[in-house]
């Protein structure tokens, strides 16, 4: 029920309406709910609506903490499962 | 797609529960409840739960708004379509969800009732605009991150002057929940429930964000790691709570930075209070009745609350006696514990909360996770 995809704003329309590129899908969205956002940043849109803003520095930050992880347990292999 | 396939790496997965099995303590404990759906079903659905050590297991909270909404509300909305003759629009997950008198809004729908389903709340404002003769009614369920897009519609019916629109407001909160999980006087009734830590909600968070959780987890003594909802993001929450528990740590993490921020969207929760107020009391289904645990609409836009429009008053019904959704949303029996599981109540025909929406725990494990319980028989 609280499925959000991250889309990408293409085009600004009229009022709070936008345009969003979601995987290579077209579709409006309300933009009531993140007023500062411009075209080309990323949002996580839900029934219709963007909820929120993708940081992707902090997107970025994450996939490196998971690749430090990984390292992490290459060089200190666990005990077989 | 972009921030979505990065974090459904495989291999990496695999690294990351390879870090998990070596740093949890064989004597120790993990239980982790992930309050919401989105992970429940994020866990079944990649198998996550075969990831992960034998002392480590995951609860299924709550977290599902279709699961926990009571029969009362949907015979309130099947009321309304079948009695008032108005137009009900609703989101898709509320149409099967069974209701009194073996109804549903779908077996409504087709005994003639004018439900349709809608993608948006915006999409329920536009059929009120296109039948302004009609009484339409916006049957409004979810949790924290639904709930912004319907202040929005209200307002908007305010400002436009849309006379013939209302919604039914079914819109519940979160800590709230976890809260009443962890101290109802049901405790009592069901046992204890050793649960160690909490994956909190992804989208509920974007709207509300991460400082709701701090009180929680100071007073209760018990980690919280905010995740997203693809599977590198649950496996690394899983480590960071493994983490909090060998360190003796009960702090507010966030694995979910990328759209999660300690205030959260001040702009949707703004909205929301000046829409919304807070209910005495609302029904769960499976939890009962949580004191302020849902939202109402204010006197200031009383013109557009069903409930006063259409004078409804709320009226419980009972689940399935034999019906375990009460146990295994607390976490204190497991959806394979429910005699009427898999035999009974199933996807097609939910008997209970927990098998309504996919991201109930019995459906999760229904379409998931039976196959592996099954004994392999050669043949």
């Amino acid at each position: 029920m609280c499925l959000a995809l991250p889309a990408r704003i293409v085009e600004r329309l009229d009022g709070d309406q936008a345009i969003v590129d979601l995987g290579g899908v077209r579709k409006p969205v309300s933009l009531a709910l993140v007023g500062d956002a411009q075209v080309g940043d990323y949002v996580i849109v839900h029934v219709g609506f963007a909820i929120g803003l993708l940081d992707p520095d902090e997107a970025q930050r994450t996939l490196e903490l998971f690749d430090a992880m990984a390292a992490q347990a290459a060089a200190a292999p666990a005990a077989a499962p | 797609m972009k921030y979505v396939d990065e974090y459904r790496d495989g291999e990496l997965a695999r690294r990351i529960a390879a870090r998990i099995a070596a740093e949890a303590r064989p004597d120790r404990r993990y239980h982790f409840m992930e309050f919401c759906g989105g992970h429940t079903h994020a866990i079944a659905r990649y198998g996550i739960g075969e990831l992960l050590p034998p002392q480590l297991r995951m609860i299924h909270g709550p977290g599902c708004p279709v699961c926990v909404l009571p029969i009362g509300r949907i015979d309130q909305a099947i009321g309304l379509a079948l009695q008032q003759r108005a137009i009900v629009c609703t989101y898709g997950d509320t149409m099967r969800v069974p209701a009194s008198e073996s109804l549903s809004l779908t077996r409504a729908k087709a005994a003639g009732g004018d439900i349709r389903m809608v993608y948006s709340a915006a999409d329920a404002l536009k059929v009120a605009r296109e039948h302004p003769d009609r009484e339409v009614v916006f049957f409004a369920i979810g949790f924290e991150t639904t709930t912004p897009p319907t202040a929005v519609v209200i307002r908007q019916a305010q400002a436009e002057g849309l006379r013939n629109f209302s919604v039914l407001a079914c819109h519940v909160l979160t800590p709230s929940a976890i809260t009443h999980i962890l101290e109802s006087a049901e405790v009592r009734q069901y046992g204890t429930v050793p649960i160690d830590g909490f994956i909190g909600p992804a989208h509920v968070s974007i709207i509300i964000g991460s400082g709701p959780y701090e009180h929680f987890a100071e007073e209760y003594r018990k980690p919280v790691v905010i995740a997203g909802f693809e599977p590198l993001d649950v496996m690394q929450a899983v480590l960071m709570l493994v983490r909090q528990v060998n360190e003796g740590r009960a702090e507010v993490e966030n694995e979910f930075a990328r759209a999660v921020t300690r205030e959260g969207n001040l702009a949707a929760q703004r909205l929301v209070a000046e829409v919304f107020e807070l209910r005495e009391r609302f029904e769960w289904r499976g939890l009962g009745e949580v004191p302020y645990s849902a939202l109402k609409i204010r006197p200031a836009y009383a013109e557009f609350d069903a409930e006063r429009r259409f004078g409804l008053v709320y009226q419980g019904v009972p689940d399935h006696k034999q019906c375990e959704c009460g146990a295994i949303l607390r976490g204190v029996k497991r959806p394979t514990d429910c005699k009427l599981f898999g035999t009974v109540c199933t996807p097609e025909n939910p008997m209970g909360s927990c098998m309504v929406s996919s991201e109930g725990a019995c459906a999760a494990h229904y379409s998931y996770g039976r196959f592996k319980d099954a004994a392999v028989v050669a043949g």
